[in-house]
């Protein structure tokens, strides 16, 4: 099966500073994926290439199996790309549906069509079994944070997006509203999405992952199945790029 | 993600409604609150110490006396909106005044052609000022610093030095010192009044239709009601005749100015309340790093609402230039920049960004125009005005600071 986004070759720099080499990555419909990493391995970094955040400097973007340019958020988006970024980026003086929506309002004529928008934010909440907030015209400056993580993944998924990715979406989070995000995320794999999940937490990632893609120093060290390593061998190649006969070898994939 | 299951949001009542404004105040959204308690704190104080502040004359002068301030000061809440400032707003009023009196007066072009030019100007001035700041990424502090100078400079160019030209054109005069036919007031705000009830009802009952939470029919009734009282008192006292001999000249009538305020106020708040380029607004200003990711030109935003700024100062300026009779290098000059930020800032808007409305700009304008007036009647000199109208400028700036502050404390915004 060709997998939904796949990246080959991608390297990216900030000025003199070069933080990725030569990445490889894809993505698998109705799979979650998990992208780890140290700190600084360059993790959001590739989300934000991927989401149209950063240019990429060089390197294949497939989408489909189609060679693609992406440029600004809004092509990932009409992509079906969705990032719920680890900054969360939501605006603290708008509402839960106003975020939602933003910067893609449902419009009649000029005016904004409230109503509709709405309709749909409480339909995906209820989609979502998100029955934690008192109104969804409560300002998102009011929310706590599992529940700005909450509205954050229902505007990814408003858009009957092919593609989400949740840059750290729990490590703000209690005990059980990681649960119940990490239940959340297994829900979209479920229904036939494609899911990126990076964190630091091992028994997250093994608890909903199907495949482990690990990053070491902006580079990918290798891409697994999770049925296919112990916790040991993931932590190995998240701090050294290599485990056995997986990962770098001389700082090259093997 | 399983918790309470929660049956469909009670309807809201005016009980419940209240109760949601009383907890937004204390979460430090004040709104409105301050200025209209100002209002009322200064009417009242001014109305005992010098009785002539009540009479239906005065009455008139003080929407005359602050109507310029007031829509520059309408401009400066979008700009405002996104965290930044615009201190050239009053010379580019200036600059606008001086293009309309020069086109009107020693070219003898007729009043359009002369105001189209006057709001060209600006625009072509808010478009400058906004592309310095947005493409150059100077912060729009010192763009509009430099603005303010160089705009001041440009004014007494435009007047060859200190001298004055005088308008004489009956339309441009007649914006601030003619009043509309004591009838038309009273159409005007039946039409108003009507019309602001068939808003509000279509609304709700589109939105109960759809099983959305709609307001009630009681508190629409509150609101309607509320507006026909006070519009309805306005109209009267600005009808009432106060020319000193009626027999030879009458006066009476809601000022010009009045109507096109009420426009401006109007279509600007829909701009911002109900199209997609206001939600916009508040979102670069609320977290302008979500809005670019949410695919938002924050670019272009900034310049165009530095554009609207200075069109709307362009306004103020014609504003003033009719209420002058004649434009000389201080209009738009001395104290309306202060006045106008602090019109915005006393009416609610917020000096951080991402909060504002138009009407801040109108309430804090009646803040302003009143102590200017009140203060002028009890014969404090310009000095003293200036001193109590920067305090209360500054007192404002306080209690946006503070609310701002208290709104982080308690997790409301
Ligand atoms: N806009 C930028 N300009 C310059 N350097 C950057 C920029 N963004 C990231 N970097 C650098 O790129 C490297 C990778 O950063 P990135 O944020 O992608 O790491 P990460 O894997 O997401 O780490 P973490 O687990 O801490 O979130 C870091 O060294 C960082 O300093
Ligand atoms: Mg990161």
């Amino acid at each position: 099966m060709t997998p939904v986004l796949e990246l080959r070759g991608i390297d990216k720099s900030f000025g003199p500073v070069q933080v990725l080499h030569d990445v490889a990555f894809s993505v698998h419909a109705g799979e979650v994926t998990a992208l780890v990493g140290d700190n600084g391995a360059g993790k959001s970094t590739l989300v934000k290439c991927v989401g149209g955040i950063h240019p990429i400097d060089s390197g294949e973007y497939l989408f489909e199996g189609k060679p693609v340019h992406v440029h600004s958020p809004r092509e990932a988006a009409a992509l079906g790309i969705e990032i719920v970024y680890q900054d969360l980026a939501l605006c603290d003086n708008l509402d839960i549906v106003q975020n939602m929506f933003l910067g893609r309002e449902h419009k009649r004529g000029i005016v904004l069509d409230e109503d509709t928008m709405e309709e749909m934010a409480a339909k995906t909440l209820e989609g979502l079994s998100v029955r934690t907030v008192k109104s969804i015209r409560q300002h998102v400056s009011s929310l706590s944070g599992g529940q700005r993580q909450t509205v954050a993944i229902a505007k990814a998924v408003l858009w009957n997006s092919k593609v989400v990715i949740l840059d750290e979406p729990t490590a703000a989070l209690g005990v059980a509203q990681t649960a119940q995000v990490l239940e959340l995320v297994r829900r979209l794999a479920d229904q036939g999405l494609a899911v990126v999940l990076i964190s630091h937490n091992m028994n997250d990632v093994f608890a909903v992952s199907d495949r482990i893609a690990a990053l070491y120093l902006g580079r990918m060290a290798a891409q697994v199945k999770t049925s296919d390593v112990t916790h040991a061998q993931v932590v190995e190649l998240i701090t050294s790029g290599r485990s056995g006969d997986l990962g770098l070898t001389n700082g090259v994939p093997a | 993600m399983t918790t309470t299951i929660e049956s469909k949001p009670e309807s809201p009542s005016i009980a419940s409604n209240v109760r949601g404004y009383a907890e937004r105040v204390r979460g430090g959204d004040m709104g409105a609150l301050p200025a209209v308690f100002g209002l009322i704190v200064l009417c009242t104080v001014f109305s005992i110490l010098r009785p002539s502040f009540l009479t239906a004359g005065n009455f008139a002068n003080l929407f005359t006396q602050g109507a310029a301030v007031t829509v520059i000061a309408m401009g400066l809440v979008f700009v405002l909106l996104l965290g930044e400032i615009d201190l050239s707003a009053g010379f580019a009023s200036g600059v606008c005044a001086a293009v309309l009196a020069i086109l009107l007066t020693d070219q003898g072009q007729p009043w359009y052609v002369a105001v189209l030019a006057a709001i060209l100007t600006g625009a072509a001035i808010g478009t400058t000022l906004g592309a310095l700041v947005a493409k150059l990424g100077i912060p729009s502090f010192v763009v509009t610093l430099a603005g303010f100078l160089a705009f001041q400079g440009l004014v007494l160019l435009l007047v060859k030095g200190g001298t004055n030209i005088s308008i004489r054109d009956e339309t441009i005069l007649a914006i601030a010192n003619k009043n509309l036919p004591p009838v038309w007031g009273w159409a005007l705000l039946i039409l108003g009044v009507v019309g602001y009830a068939a808003v509000q009802l279509i609304r709700a009952r589109k939105r109960t239709a759809r099983g959305l939470t709609a307001d009630p029919i009681s508190l629409i009734a509150v609101r309607v009601g509320a507006l026909a009282v006070l519009g309805g008192l306005a109209v009267y006292f600005l009808n009432l005749e106060r020319s000193r001999n009626a027999a030879v000249v009458s006066l009476k009538g809601v000022p010009v100015v009045v109507p096109i305020i009420v426009v401006l106020l109007l279509v600007l708040t829909f701009v911002l309340r109900r199209t997609g380029y206001g939600r916009h607004l508040y979102a670069v200003g609320g977290n302008a790093e979500a809005a670019r990711r949410a695919g938002i030109n924050v670019d272009r935003m900034k310049i165009t609402a530095f554009v609207l700024c200075s069109t709307l100062a362009s306004v103020g300026g014609i504003i003033a230039a009719s209420r002058g009779a004649s434009v000389d290098p201080n209009t738009g000059g001395s104290n309306v920049l202060l006045y106008a930020v602090g019109a915005a800032v006393i009416g609610g808007t917020s000096l951080f960004g991402g909060k504002g409305r138009v009407l801040d700009a109108v309430l804090g304008g009646a803040v302003v125009a009143v102590i200017e007036n009140g203060m002028g009647l009890m014969g404090y000199s310009s000095g003293v005005k200036y001193i109590v109208t920067g305090s209360v400028l500054l007192l404002a700036a306080s209690v946006d600071a503070l609310s701002r502050r208290r709104a982080a404390a308690t997790g409301l915004g």
